[in-house]
C-alpha cells in the first residue's frame, strides 16, 4: 500500500504534495440493504488507506464492545456510523459523507443507510455521485433491493457501477456462486440500460479484492474495488457538452463594475464568445473572464467564474448564459421524474417553490402521469405521491425557465421542490422533456400562456374542489364558532376559503334589508348568489346564518353544481342555546323586545337530510372541526 | 467560438474551491443578512480567502463576526487586527458582557462552563442581536464523526438548535435556504475539504495564517495531559508548576488555556503537512472540550455550539 511508507517516516513531502495537488476528485455512493456490509466496506477502505487515526480507532474499540457485532476485533463498521442516536439503535439514519485519498485520487463517499427511508436518502447521495458501488450479499444473491438500487442509480444518471459481491468468505470463495450472480446482474443491467458495470467478488471483512489482491480467489483476475475507483473516468463529458452558465449572483459591489458570477456547469467559454441570456433572449459578447487578481483566457466546466459582457444588457440571477448555436429548451411546462421526500404527499394542483439551477419560481405539479414502483419498475396510476415514491409528473412553473433534459445536462435538468409553508425540501425532480401545447407552441417564445382558466383549474391550484359549506342552526347553536374554527384549520392546511356571516354581509351587501319575510328570502338569495360566484372562483365558501326555512336552503342548493352544496346542521337543543344566549337575544325575545325571533316566536325548520350534523352540546369545537375535516376529505373537497 | 486546446479537467482542489465559491455566492444572493463566523483559525483563513475570490474585484458583501471569549492567544488578536485593517472587510467582534461581568474564565469555571457562556451563548447572542439569517462556519465533515452527516446548508431553529434527525435533504448543488423569521441557516462552504486539503491550499495560495501553527520556542506547562502555553499573566500557576521553554506548535487554535500544543520542529507549511500525515491522532484531540464523550460534539451542536 502506498501509505505504508508513512510508517517508516521517510518520504519526500515535496513530491507527495505535488502528486496530491494534481489528483482528481471522484465522488461515489455505496448502496446495499441493511447488513450487506456497506459500513464494513467503507470502514475497510478508510482503514486500509490510513485515514483512521489511533484515537478514532480507540474510540471504535470502546464502541465495539458496546454496540459492535464482531466480538473482540474492532468493528470497522463503527468508524462509519456517526450519530449517537443511530448508533444506539444500531442503524444509520441519513446520508453521511466520508473522505479518503490514495496516490491517484481523492474520494468522497456518500454513505446512505438501507432501511425504508432508503429511496430519499439514496437519491440525495446519488445526486452528486460519479460512480456507485452496489453491494450484494453472496449468500443471498440478487434481491429486490438490488433492482431498486440499480434503478435509482441509473435514474440519477450515474454511469459507472461497481457491483461488489460481498461475504465471499461465507460461501467458501466459490467461483460458481460469483459467476451465477454476475450473469444474473448482467441481464438485469441490460434490461435497465446500465452499460458500464463491473462485478467484483469481495470480502469486506478481510479486504479481499477491496484493497488487496485475493489469494483466496485466484480464479478472479479482474480489478479490485479500489482499482476501479482509481481508474473509472470522471466527468468525462462535461467539457464537450454545450456551454451552460446559470447566473448566480450579479457583482456590482463597485459602481463601475458589473460582473456575472456563477458556476460554469458544462462546456467552455472564452472572451469574444457570443452568448444569449435565457429566457429573455438578449445577446451580447463575453468581454472578460475575471480571476482573482487578473483575467483568464478561458474557463471550463466546473469552475466558479465571474464574467463581464460587452453590452449593458439587463441580466439577473436566474438567467442562463449559453452559446447561440446550442440552446437549451425554454418553457414553463415540462414533464419530469419526481422523487417525493416528505410525509405530506405531493398533490397535483398544489403550489410549491421550484429551484432549478439559480432560478426559483412557484410551480405546480399539474398531473401525475404515473407512479413508478421501484421494486418491480411497473407503472401505476396515482392520485398523489407518498414519501419515497417516484412519479412521472407534468410541472407548470409560473414563468418560463431555461433547462435541458436531465440525461443530457444534469445541472440544468434537475430541480428541488420546496414546501411554501414549512420551507422543507419535499421533492427532487429530473426533467425528461419540455411540453409544448397549443398555446405554447413556440418554446422560445417566453410570454406566459395560461391554460383555460376555469372553476376546476382555480380550485385545483389550491388543492381543493369548490364547495359551499352551509351552516344552519338556531341562534347560539355555534355556527359562527365552528365555521371560524374550521376556516382556520383550512387555512393552516393551505386551502383557500371565505366565510360569509352576518357581520360581513348585513353591513354591506344587504344593508338595505330588514327582517320581514320578504327581506329574509332576499337576504338568503343574495348570499346564495355570492357563494356561487365564490365557488366559481374555486373557493371553499363557508356561510353561517340561521337560515331557518327549508325552502330557502333548497333554493341555494339549486344554484350550485351537484355535490357542491354541503348542508351542515349545527344542532343544539333550544334550552342549551337559550342558556348560552351570547348576545342576549333570547332574553330580549322572551321579553317581547324583539319579534320574529327564531325558536321563540318564529319556527326553525331543521334540515331533513343534511350532509352532516354536528351537535355542539355533545362535542367540543375541535371535535366538530375534526369531524368536518374528515368529511370534506372523504368527499374529495380537500385534497390531501 | 474559441476552442481552448486540451483544457484539462479540474483537480480536486480546483473542484473544492469552485464548490465553496458557489456556496458562498449562493448565500450572498439569497439571504438578507448573512455573516461569516470568523474564528481566526486556518479554516477561517481559507474561508475568508475563498470569499475574497468569490467577490473579486468587489468587497465582501457581508461582515465577519468574531466571537471573542477574551482568552484567545495574543498572536490571534494581533492577526485579527491585521485582517480588520483591510478596507474591504467589516469585522464585528462580540463578547458576552454578562460573562465578563461575572468574570467567567476557564480556570475558575472549567472548560465546559467557560465555553458554554463565552462561546456558545455569546454566539447565540450575537446572531440574535444582529438578526443574521445565515452564518458561514468553517467546519469540515472530516473533523468529527457527527459532522459527517451535516448539510452544507444546515437549518437552525429560533433557538439556534440543530436537529440531526430532521435535516432537509440536500441534492445536487441546489441549496434550500428558505427560513421563517428568526430561523437561520449555518452554511459550511468547506464541508468537503479535509485537513490535508486545507493545509495544501494555504500553501499553494500563500494565505497568511497565525504563526502559532508553526513550531517555535514557547513557554508551556503540562496540565491534565495537555501541554498548555502560558500566553499571558492571567494564567494562575499551580504549586510546583514552572513554565518550560519547548519547541511547540498548535494543530488547532482556540482559547489558550484549553488548547493543547504538540512538540514539533515543523517551521514551514510542507513540514506541518508532513507531520500531519505521520500523525497518529486526529486533530481534535488537542481540544480539552472534546474529551468527555465520543459523541459530545453532537450534543454540543444540538445545543447550538458551533
Ligand atoms: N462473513 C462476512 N461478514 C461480513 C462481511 N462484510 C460485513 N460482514 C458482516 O455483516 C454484518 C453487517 O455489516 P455492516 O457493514 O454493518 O452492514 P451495513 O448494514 O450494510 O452497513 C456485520 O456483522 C459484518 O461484520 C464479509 O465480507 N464477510
Amino acid at each position: 500500500m502506498f501509505h505504508a511508507d508513512f510508517d517508516a517516516g521517510d518520504f519526500d513531502i515535496g513530491e507527495y504534495l505535488e502528486q496530491h495537488r494534481n489528483k482528481e476528485l471522484l465522488r461515489f455512493i455505496t448502496c446495499g440493504s441493511v447488513d450487506d456490509g456497506k459500513s464494513t466496506l467503507i470502514g475497510r477502505l478508510l482503514f486500509d488507506t490510513k485515514q483512521v487515526f489511533e484515537d478514532q480507532l480507540a474510540a471504535v474499540g470502546k464502541d465495539s464492545r458496546k454496540y459492535g457485532t464482531t466480538g473482540e476485533a474492532p468493528d470497522l463498521a463503527l468508524l462509519v456510523d456517526g450519530l449517537q442516536a443511530e448508533r444506539e439503535q444500531g442503524i444509520t439514519i441519513d446520508v453521511a459523507y466520508r473522505y479518503f485519498t490514495t496516490e491517484k485520487r481523492k474520494f468522497i463517499i456518500a454513505d446512505t443507510p438501507g432501511h425504508e427511508q432508503y429511496t430519499r436518502n439514496m437519491v440525495t447521495g446519488a445526486s452528486t455521485a460519479d460512480l456507485a458501488i452496489v453491494l450484494i450479499d453472496a449468500r443471498h444473491g440478487l434481491q429486490v433491493q438490488t433492482r431498486r438500487h440499480s434503478y435509482l442509480v441509473h435514474m440519477l444518471g450515474i454511469r459507472h457501477v461497481v457491483v461488489a459481491i460481498n461475504k465471499m468468505d461465507a460461501v467458501d470463495y466459490d467461483r460458481e456462486v460469483f459467476e451465477r450472480i454476475r450473469d444474473e446482474y448482467a441481464s438485469f443491467a441490460n434490461q435497465l440500460g446500465i452499460e458500464d458495470f463491473s462485478c467484483v467478488p469481495v470480502c469486506a471483512l478481510n479486504g479481499a479484492n477491496v484493497t488487496r489482491d485475493a489469494d483466496e480467489m485466484d480464479w478472479y483476475d479482474g480489478p479490485g474495488v479500489l482499482d476501479l475507483l482509481e481508474s473509472s473516468p470522471v466527468h468525462e463529458h462535461d467539457l464537450e457538452r454545450p456551454m451552460r452558465f446559470p447566473v448566480q449572483y450579479v457583482n456590482r459591489t463597485r459602481s463601475d463594475f458589473r460582473g456575472f458570477c456563477g458556476t460554469l456547469v458544462s462546456g467552455r467559454v472564452a472572451p469574444g464568445d457570443v452568448v444569449v441570456a435565457l429566457p429573455s433572449g438578449r445577446r451580447s459578447k463575453v468581454a472578460e473572464i475575471i480571476e482573482y487578481g487578473g483575467a483568464m483566457g478561458s474557463a471550463r466546466a466546473g469552475q466558479s467564474i465571474t464574467l463581464t459582457l460587452a453590452d449593458e444588457i439587463d441580466i439577473s440571477r436566474g438567467d442562463v448564459l449559453v452559446h447561440a448555436d446550442r440552446l437549451p429548451r425554454v418553457s414553463e411546462l415540462f414533464d419530469a421524474r419526481v422523487v417525493w421526500m416528505n410525509d405530506r404527499p405531493l398533490l397535483p394542483g398544489r403550489q410549491y417553490n421550484l429551484k432549478l439551477a439559480s432560478s426559483e419560481v412557484p410551480a405546480t405539479p399539474e398531473a401525475i402521469h404515473h407512479r413508478i414502483d421501484v421494486n418491480t419498475l411497473e407503472h401505476h396510476p396515482a392520485e398523489q405521491l407518498e414519501l419515497n415514491e417516484i412519479g412521472y409528473c407534468r410541472i407548470r412553473a409560473s414563468r418560463a425557465l431555461a433547462f435541458d433534459a436531465y440525461d443530457s445536462s444534469p445541472a440544468t435538468g434537475s430541480f428541488i421542490l420546496v414546501d411554501r409553508v414549512s420551507n422543507l425540501t419535499v421533492g427532487a425532480g429530473m426533467i425528461v422533456r419540455p411540453v409544448t401545447d397549443q398555446l405554447t407552441d413556440k418554446s422560445s417564445n417566453v410570454t406566459w400562456h395560461a391554460q383555460t382558466v376555469n372553476k376546476r383549474a382555480r380550485a385545483q391550484q389550491k388543492a381543493q374542489k369548490s364547495a359551499v359549506l352551509w351552516f344552519t342552526g338556531l341562534s347560539g347553536a355555534g355556527k359562527s364558532t365552528v365555521a371560524n374554527a374550521l376556516e382556520k384549520a383550512l387555512f393552516q392546511r393551505g386551502h383557500h376559503s371565505y366565510l360569509l356571516d352576518g357581520d360581513n354581509v348585513r353591513h354591506g351587501l344587504n344593508r338595505d334589508l330588514g327582517f320581514s319575510d320578504d327581506d329574509r328570502v332576499e337576504n338568503i338569495r343574495r348570499i346564495g348568489e355570492v357563494a356561487r360566484l365564490m365557488a366559481d372562483a374555486g373557493l371553499v365558501v363557508l356561510t353561517a346564518f340561521i337560515s331557518p326555512f327549508r325552502a330557502d336552503r333548497a333554493m341555494v342548493r339549486e344554484l350550485m353544481e351537484d355535490g357542491e352544496f354541503v348542508e351542515i346542521h349545527v344542532d343544539a337543543p333550544l334550552d342549551v342555546c337559550e342558556t348560552r344566549d351570547p348576545k342576549g337575544l333570547y332574553a330580549k325575545a322572551r321579553a317581547g323586545v324583539i319579534r320574529n325571533f327564531t325558536g321563540i316566536d318564529s319556527p326553525y325548520e331543521p334540515p331533513e337530510d343534511p350532509e352532516i350534523i354536528v351537535d355542539t352540546s355533545k362535542m367540543s369545537v375541535d371535535e366538530c372541526v375534526e369531524e368536518l375535516l374528515a368529511y370534506l376529505k372523504r368527499r374529495g373537497i380537500l385534497i390531501g | 467560438m474559441s476552442e481552448p486546446k486540451a483544457a484539462k479537467r479540474l483537480t480536486h482542489l480546483e473542484a473544492l474551491e469552485a464548490e465553496s465559491i458557489h456556496v458562498i455566492r449562493e448565500v450572498a444572493a439569497t439571504f438578507d443578512h448573512p455573516v461569516m463566523l470568523y474564528s481566526l483559525g486556518k479554516d477561517s483563513a481559507v474561508m475568508l480567502h475563498l470569499a475574497r475570490k468569490a467577490f473579486y474585484p468587489g468587497r465582501l458583501p457581508f461582515p465577519l463576526l468574531h466571537v471573542d471569549t477574551t482568552w484567545k492567544f495574543q498572536d490571534m488578536y494581533a492577526y485579527r487586527d491585521r485582517i480588520a485593517a483591510d478596507p474591504d472587510i467589516d469585522l464585528i467582534v462580540h463578547i458576552n458582557k454578562e460573562g465578563v461581568a461575572q468574570n467567567v474564565n476557564p480556570f475558575s469555571h472549567g472548560s465546559a462552563v467557560h465555553t458554554d457562556i463565552m462561546k456558545t451563548q455569546a454566539l447565540k447572542q450575537a446572531l440574535s442581536e444582529h438578526a443574521f439569517d445565515a452564518a458561514f462556519g468553517g467546519a469540515r465533515r472530516d473533523e468529527e464523526r457527527s459532522r459527517a452527516k451535516e448539510r452544507v446548508f444546515s437549518f437552525r431553529d429560533r433557538q439556534h438548535r440543530w436537529d440531526p434527525k430532521n435535516q432537509r435533504p440536500e441534492l445536487w448543488n441546489i441549496y434550500n435556504g428558505r427560513v421563517h423569521s428568526g430561523e437561520s441557516i449555518r452554511v459550511f462552504p468547506l464541508s468537503n475539504w479535509t485537513e490535508l486539503d486545507v493545509w495544501q491550499y494555504i500553501d499553494l495560495e500563500d494565505i497568511e495564517v497565525i504563526p502559532l501553527y508553526l513550531a517555535a520556542e514557547r513557554p508551556v506547562v503540562e496540565r491534565d495531559g495537555l501541554m498548555v502555553m502560558v500566553d499571558d499573566d492571567r494564567m494562575p500557576l499551580e504549586p510546583g508548576e514552572t513554565p518550560e521553554m519547548k519547541r511547540i506548535r498548535f494543530r488547532t487554535l482556540g482559547c489558550y488555556p484549553l488548547t493543547g500544543a504538540v512538540e514539533s520542529d515543523a517551521t514551514t507549511l510542507p513540514e506541518i503537512i508532513r507531520e500531519m500525515l505521520l500523525a497518529r491522532s486526529s486533530e481534535r484531540q488537542g481540544r480539552a472540550i472534546d474529551k468527555d464523550a465520543s459523541a459530545s460534539m453532537e450534543q454540543k451542536k444540538q445545543q447550538g455550539y458551533f
